[in-house]
């Protein structure tokens, strides 16, 4: 009875020490919204920053001679066609070389492959690979390609330089095939089994076609990854003066991203325009590819 | 019998060949498979070439000495390798790279998760993509000739600091969290965007407001994620090359002093593959000894990322 008492008695001044503070806590709120909102336009602002520096010191040498001269001491007769010629090069043999092998990794480990040590030990090798520095790749392919292989690739050239981006990429074109593969509805492969195919006929036949564009859109955002790298190729040993174009796989090579490196190491001011103007053109060859992969992203979702 | 025939053509045509259709399967799996054993052949290719230069450097170079050398100056006469040198650049500028990037990518992460409209969004999202695809050395670039203007002609003016020389690690190190901003903002998305709604609306429900029901609740029960996506972004910091080499420039220092000129690991690494390591010579030795340590550390991070993961993830269901 006493206690019932008290309690009635304490629940007013326990109702009024409940002080909401509504007026504080929304201007905190506030203030919270303002930051989150800032701090993302910051990113953005530092973003267009960035575009803006490059165009402003890159579009005045920018020209058709740019893009057609070698290398050249003197600033106003330099320019990327040895740099140019060599990223296509090297982004050919990528292209070649990485496209099967990440794609027929990718099929066996989401179509073939059982729940055994062999697929758990590719599947963590693969999530550690992609943790890996890209010079440490680089240290990998001077020991392994440019030296040891080097009957093979003939040193420091551009099959070396290829071979090493292919390593590089290898993990994200897996994962963007093993995805790709995964969105394929079930339904086609039991029609498929159902009339008799092998499992090998079922995926050649009738997944991979469903699963190619996306496996495309993954093939060309890894060959934007590897178009843009410079430190490996620097650990390989490639070249930055080269007054030619390459001709063939065991061509000594230099690549845009190097050229670009070497010119804005130096010193002279009209050098680092220069740089601006070779990055114009790296980012534009990489808007084009984007472009690419989202036309073909677009077209794949449509068609489903 | 003749009236028969037309039916039975198809079945007389149609002949399937088990044998070779099995035959080509086995075939492909066998290919594939070595396919996807080429990637345990590249860590194995790592680990060995990283091993054995190793080793043969610590056969020159005592590991004491690779420890405790206050000096790194492989390639002079007088040879010092105290790594130490390299690793506080490296984790110097990767703290400074952090301190960028944990506020302005959780921040931009809550934005888009909880503030910002699908259709903002929409838009958002391939902006901050960009910025995550943007070549290193165009961020090198910057970091030299943008910003390392711009902080001095800031910094220059105030008092009490020293003058900021044109390599330092400072800019580096601010390009550097530009550049790791994306990756932990859409990694901490990812998270954020995966707290089940009913968390939010009990949150609300007992009167909480929006920054108290994000910083109390949302937050919390995305730390996993949070935090893993945080040390992934440190270890891409840490092995990151163009953006120091370009901006932080080639000049070994002990010491954690961000206006001065730094080498980091990365940048030393360019800097002896730039000119031509011969085989077998101590420089050539000191690279993989330098690029073990590298790896070590950059593993460590990815490992602990992933346990930290697994041990803390919250499930709802």
């Amino acid at each position: 009875m006493n206690t019932d008492h008290s309690v009635t008695e304490n629940l007013p001044s326990r109702a009024s020490q409940f002080k909401p503070n509504l007026w504080n806590r929304y201007t905190q709120d506030r203030i919270f919204a303002i930051l989150s909102w800032g701090a993302t336009a910051l990113a953005i602002a530092i973003l267009i920053w960035l575009l803006a520096t490059i165009l402003i010191d890159g579009l005045s040498t920018l020209n058709w001679n740019f893009i057609d001269s070698f290398a050249s001491r003197k600033p106003e007769r330099a320019g990327i066609k040895a740099a140019l010629a060599g990223t296509l090069w090297v982004m050919g043999v990528v292209a070649a070389v990485s496209f099967p092998i990440g794609v027929g990794a990718g099929i066996y480990l989401q179509e073939f492959a059982e729940d055994n040590w062999f697929t758990r030990l590719v599947e963590i090798n693969i999530s550690n690979l992609a943790g890996v520095p890209s010079i440490i790749y680089g240290l990998l392919g001077l020991a392994a390609f440019a030296r040891i292989l080097e009957p093979i690739t003939g040193g420091r050239t551009i099959l070396t330089g290829g071979l090493t981006l292919v390593l590089l990429i290898m993990p994200v074109i897996i994962v963007a095939t093993r995805e790709a593969l995964r969105a394929v509805p079930d339904s086609i492969r039991a029609a498929g089994f159902a009339l008799g195919a092998t499992q090998w006929q079922v995926i050649w036949h009738h997944v991979l076609p469903t699963a190619m564009p996306g496996i495309l859109t993954g093939m060309i955002l890894a060959l934007s990854r590897a178009i843009g790298e410079t430190a490996p190729l620097i650990a390989i040993g490639a070249a930055t003066f080269i007054a030619f174009t390459p001709e063939g796989l065991q061509s000594s090579f230099t690549a845009l991203p190097i050229q670009i490196y070497d010119w804005v190491g130096r010193p002279q001011r009209e050098f680092h325009d220069l740089a601006a103007s070779g990055i114009i053109v790296l980012m534009a060859v990489l808007l084009l590819m984007n472009a690419g992969a989202i036309y073909l992203r677009n077209r794949f979702q449509k068609s489903r | 019998m003749t009236v028969q025939t037309p039916a039975n053509a198809p079945r007389a045509l149609w002949r399937p060949n088990r044998d070779r259709a099995k035959l080509t399967q086995n075939i492909v799996k066998v290919i594939c498979g070595s396919f996807a054993a080429i990637s345990i052949l590249t860590t194995l290719g790592i680990v060995a070439t990283l091993f054995f230069e190793t080793l043969s450097f610590f056969g020159d170079v005592p590991f004491w000495q690779f420890l405790t050398d206050r000096k790194w100056t492989p390639l002079f006469a007088s040879k010092e390798f105290g790594i130490f040198v390299l690793v506080s650049a490296t984790v110097m500028i990767s703290i400074i790279s952090v301190l960028v990037a944990l506020p302005l990518g959780l921040l931009a992460a809550v934005c888009l998760s909880e503030y910002a409209t699908p259709q903002t969004r929409k838009f958002l999202k391939p902006m901050l993509e960009i910025l995550a695809g943007v070549p290193t050395v165009v961020y090198g670039y910057f970091a030299l000739l943008t910003v390392t203007p711009f902080l001095k002609g800031i910094l220059g003016a105030l008092p009490f600091i020293p003058e900021i020389k044109n390599f330092n690690a400072l800019s580096a190190g601010l390009v550097l969290g530009i550049m790791i901003t994306p990756m932990v903002a859409s990694l901490s998305e990812d998270a954020i965007f995966s707290v089940p709604q009913r968390l939010r609306d009990g949150a609300y429900a007992l009167g909480a407001t929006k920054r108290e029901t994000v910083t109390a609740v949302v937050l919390p029960a995305a730390l996993s994620g949070i935090v893993s996506s945080l040390i992934l972004a440190v270890s891409r910091a840490i092995g990151e090359t163009m953006i120091v080499t370009l901006a932080a420039g080639a000049n070994p220092t002990l010491g954690f002093n961000p206006f001065v000129p730094v080498m980091t690991m990365t940048a030393f690494i360019v800097q002896v593959t730039k000119g031509d390591a011969v085989h077998g010579s101590i420089a050539y030795q000191t690279l993989f000894a330098v690029g073990t340590t590298l790896f070590l550390m950059t593993l460590l991070l990815n490992i602990f990322s992933f346990w930290f993961v697994r041990r803390f993830r919250e499930k709802y269901d």
